[in-house]
């Protein structure tokens, strides 16, 4: 894991990987939109609303699973040190924070006609929305001081001690009495159980892989300007100081 | 010990120190986390004396319209509630599906302003509904064995 710490080893690596991810990316939208848009057949009780679901669900999942990226690189950057960890989980946070907003208004838009409102105070609504003002917590954070090293770190420990969300989001509509139906998906010890049919699956599927595929394509193209962007402030630098001591200020 | 170790185990007692203390405070406010009470918790604490949410499924043959009054009874097959209620009901609203029903109880009868349906985590065309309700495998209302859809 830490030879992944050196950013000259991470992006030979990301860069090769990355045009196999980019043309999965295109291939599982290519397959996902079509299928879950217009091909797969309507639920019995939704009727033609289900296709929400498909963007509902897939952003939910990125939103979780990018918190919990973050979480991991904020500690491997606080425990270890590591400043690819901490790029890794900067570049990622605005786009979980796109992914979950995603998930709140598509549920919204979903919510209104099936349950009959928008919003409720249920235990999964509230915490997705905890989660959502996470991720705008940790960019403004990140941001807020002068020493970028401190904003850095006061961000870490933000990401680490809201990675308790994560398993209450997940858990919530186990744990109390929610609106929100329970998960589709449980892992049981022969795979995984859905209580969704195959042909409403297929492209619920497609649709998070090419989701997820999304994500990490931009995750390389974000770490490699962020990487870049650093080589020219350093240059610039350099450049200046050479200036300076060539010729004193006017 | 490293100052890495030391961080590490720093980072991992706070998160297990911070869980610890959210979970005694999620246990402490559970009845405020709920969004709704059973029939079963209303009939044995007086939960619903102040405006409350009940929730349940809608008991087989016991909704009855007149126009925009509509009176049902929500049951968790233990307790049963009867729900009274003026206004326009959601589209998923009918006999065996989950509701949530807003208002309080009045001389042992629920007077709800605000009814949602509960959709369940059973995804399926049409088709399957029918061949399933037709071979007497599933009914509405009830849980899909998951065996059944795949």
């Amino acid at each position: 894991m830490h030879k992944f710490a050196n950013p000259t080893q991470f992006m030979r690596i990301a860069n090769a990987i990355y045009p196999w991810i980019a043309g999965l990316c295109l291939i599982l939208f290519a397959a996902a939109i079509p299928i879950a848009l217009v091909f797969s057949p309507p639920d019995y009780q939704q009727g033609e609303t289900v296709r929400i679901m498909y963007i509902h669900v897939s952003s939910a999942w990125l939103m979780m699973m990018i918190y919990g990226i973050i979480a991991a690189n904020s500690a491997m950057f606080l425990i270890w040190r590591h400043p690819m960890a901490n790029l890794a989980a900067r570049a990622s946070a605005p786009m979980g924070a796109t992914f979950c907003a995603l998930a709140l208004v598509t549920g919204m838009l979903w919510g209104q006609p099936m349950w009959g409102t928008f919003w409720v105070w249920d235990a999964r609504l509230t915490s997705t929305l905890i989660l959502f003002f996470l991720y705008i917590g940790y960019i403004a954070l990140s941001d807020a001081f002068e020493d970028s090293e401190r904003g850095d770190k006061a961000a870490a420990i933000l990401a680490l001690v809201g990675s308790i969300n994560v398993p209450i989001i997940h858990y919530s509509v186990e744990w109390w009495n929610t609106l929100h139906q329970p998960s589709i998906m449980k892992a049981s010890s022969e795979g995984i159980d859905s209580s969704v049919h195959p042909s409403l699956l297929l492209p619920l599927f497609l649709m998070m892989g090419a989701f997820t595929m999304f994500y990490f394509a931009l995750l390389v193209l974000r770490l490699r300007s962020e990487l870049l962007a650093a080589k020219i402030r350093n240059a610039r630098l350099s450049q200046i100081a050479g200036h300076a001591a060539a010729q004193p200020a006017e | 010990m490293t100052r890495k170790r030391r961080r590490l185990y720093f980072v991992l007692l706070g998160l297990l120190a911070l869980s610890g203390g959210l979970a005694l405070v999620l246990t402490a406010f559970e009845d405020n986390i709920v969004l709704f009470f059973s029939p079963t918790e209303v009939a044995a604490k007086p939960v619903c004396a102040q405006r409350c949410r009940i929730g349940g499924l809608v008991a087989n043959g016991s909704v009855v319209k007149e126009g925009e009054r509509v009176s049902f009874d929500v049951t968790d097959t233990v307790e049963t509630v009867s729900v009274k209620y003026v206004g326009i009901l959601p589209d998923l609203f009918r006999e065996g599906q989950g509701v949530v029903a807003e208002g309080k109880m009045t001389e042992g009868i629920f007077v709800a302003n605000n009814v949602l349906a509960k959709h369940d985590e059973n995804y399926m065309p049409p088709e399957v509904a029918d061949a399933l309700k037709k071979s007497g495998r599933w009914k509405e209302g009830e849980p899909v064995p998951v065996a059944v859809v795949h």
